[in-house]
């Protein structure tokens, strides 16, 4: 369960970013969160990770107090999450083994559950063919599909993905989407930052739409309410 | 930690060392000048305090006694002496015995010279105590009491050796810490520097092992890694070539200044690299680390 609750967040500069944000989302629930560019929504994403902290109100995820939380358990709420981006961050020099193994060898797992859980993930999104590969020579759609695989290697509750098919073309768009859908299928909570409304359209999931920091509108199950 | 943490922190490490190269080695070669340098440094003093100490142990001062005293008040007056903390050691000369050895340096092969003052002593009265200290600096304080002593004619002593030893000593330690100071902080600069390049490289993958939930012990041992191995090879190298340059430049020092036999001593490398070579590891490792480890913090915050 995560529970945002009268969120504002004011940057040193003095721009508002979020104006008194409210949320409740689920567990194992799918949910979009739209807007235009400014509209809030990767500050919101930050919030969520920990980055940045509000201005005031709280952030409750899975019954922990973000605002509460110690420095040094940081990391360990971290690993409760996984993340993707919209410009993939995979490491350029490793293979795509060696970059979803990347996210155990830093929590220190042992090499032995490195061996038997990263093939199992490349199975998941469907690369246990070009595990020895590099990043670029993967599509585009592959390469997100490898950064979906590095997020859920640690077994997270959440997923947060920040547009992550803002760098695909329709097709491969689609296959992400379906991808995730399946992910949030199997018990894992998924919250989709976008702002492509063809996509929000398609999977018919709830969205949560902002606009210049306020939250507008949160529908279920129906296409985002038009900002204009 | 783990063993597959371990190898990982170190490969990382190696990694960084092997991505920044140029940068490496030139943290490397500061690193070893400066350890060069403080072996160098390390010796000379060492060396001169031993030599120092050698000669405290044979300076010595000596006390002369007023004629009219008899060898037993001599003898009290000298133990009254011999309880003054400074001393370490002290002897008494009689007058014969002051007399048979200036025979026998002067008179050496031809003692029938000396036949005519058989029964007149020409040293009578000239009974001493030959002492030596513990530290030369404390010569002058323990001159002034003996000076002040009842009984006591003359005092004899060399006060340029004193003072010239003392300072020479104090300044050579100054002079080498701060040499040694000014390089520190020219390697800690450097490796931060490396660091800091290393860091920008690697600066999305610090950050998404930030956001996976690696702890700041995890996304900051491979710089630390590459710190320490850095200082480790830098500290290596001049101790390799300091131990062939020690015997060496004893050798050619002894063999060159023959005539100056009697004052120069030198420890032998068997008893001096020990120390050097665990204070330069020491060194090298800590300028690696704490070079490493200030710099990393700075750039990886949670």
């Amino acid at each position: 369960m995560i529970e945002i609750a009268g969120i504002n967040k004011t940057y040193e500069t003095g721009s508002r970013a979020l104006r008194d944000i409210s949320i409740q989302i689920g567990d194992g629930e799918f949910v979009f969160i739209m807007g235009r560019s400014g509209s809030g929504k990767s500050t919101l994403l930050k919030l969520l990770l920990k980055e940045a902290e509000p201005t005031s109100g709280h952030i409750i995820v899975n019954d922990m107090n973000l605002q509460k939380m110690p420095r040094r358990y940081v990391p360990k709420y971290r690993r409760r999450l996984g993340v993707v981006f919209q410009d993939f961050r995979l490491l350029r020099d490793r293979s795509v083994f060696e970059n979803v193994a990347f996210a155990q060898r830093v929590i220190g797992a042992s090499s032995r559950t490195i061996r038997e859980s990263v093939p199992e993930m490349l199975k998941l999104v469907g690369l246990s063919a070009k595990y020895k590969m590099l990043p670029h020579q993967l599509s585009g759609g592959e390469q997100q599909r490898v950064a979906i695989a590095r997020a859920l290697i640690n077994r997270p509750e959440v997923l947060l993905a920040d547009e992550p098919t803002g760098n695909l073309d329709h097709e491969n768009a689609v296959e992400i989407m379906k991808l995730l859908e399946q992910i949030n299928e199997l018990g894992t909570t998924v919250v989709v930052v976008t702002h492509s409304q063809e996509i929000v359209d398609r999977m018919g999931k709830r969205v949560i739409t902002l606009d210049r920091g306020r939250l507008i509108s949160d529908e279920v199950r129906g296409g985002h309410k038009d900002e204009d | 930690m783990r063993i597959s943490t371990f190898w990982y922190c170190l490969k990382q490490g190696v990694k960084n060392i092997c991505r920044n190269i140029w940068f490496s080695l030139a943290s490397v070669a500061t690193i070893s000048a400066c350890i060069f340098l403080f072996c160098l440094f390390f010796s000379i003093i060492a060396n001169i305090r031993f030599m120092v100490q050698h000669v405290e142990s044979t300076v010595g001062i000596t006390v002369l006694f007023d004629e009219s005293l008899t060898e037993d008040q001599i003898l009290a007056l000298g133990a009254e002496i011999g309880q003054r903390p400074e001393i370490k050691e002290m002897s008494y000369i009689s007058a014969q015995e002051a007399w048979d050895s200036f025979k026998s340096e002067y008179f050496a092969g031809h003692e029938d010279l000396a036949e005519g003052f058989a029964d007149d002593n020409p040293l009578a009265g000239s009974a001493s105590y030959v002492i030596y200290l513990n530290n030369i600096e404390q010569q002058d304080s323990l001159v002034a009491y003996l000076e002040g002593l009842q009984g006591v004619r003359q005092v004899n002593y060399s006060n340029t050796a004193a003072a010239g030893f003392s300072s020479f000593n104090r300044m050579i330690g100054v002079l080498s810490l701060a040499i040694i100071g000014v390089l520190l902080a020219v390697a800690v600069f450097l490796i931060s520097n490396t660091i800091s390049v290393a860091a920008a490289f690697r600066r999305q993958e610090s950050q998404i092992m930030r956001l996976i939930g690696a702890t700041n012990f995890m996304i900051r041992a491979p710089f630390i890694v590459e710190g320490v191995l850095i200082g480790l090879v830098g500290a290596a190298i001049p101790l390799t070539g300091m131990y062939f340059l020690y015997t060496k430049t004893v050798v050619y020092l002894m063999d060159r200044f023959h005539i100056l036999s009697n004052m120069l001593y030198f420890i032998p490398i068997g008893n001096i690299y020990p120390a050097m070579l665990a204070v330069s590891l020491a060194l090298g490792v800590g300028i690696g680390f704490f070079g490493s480890f200030f710099t990393i913090r700075r750039y990886l915050k949670v």
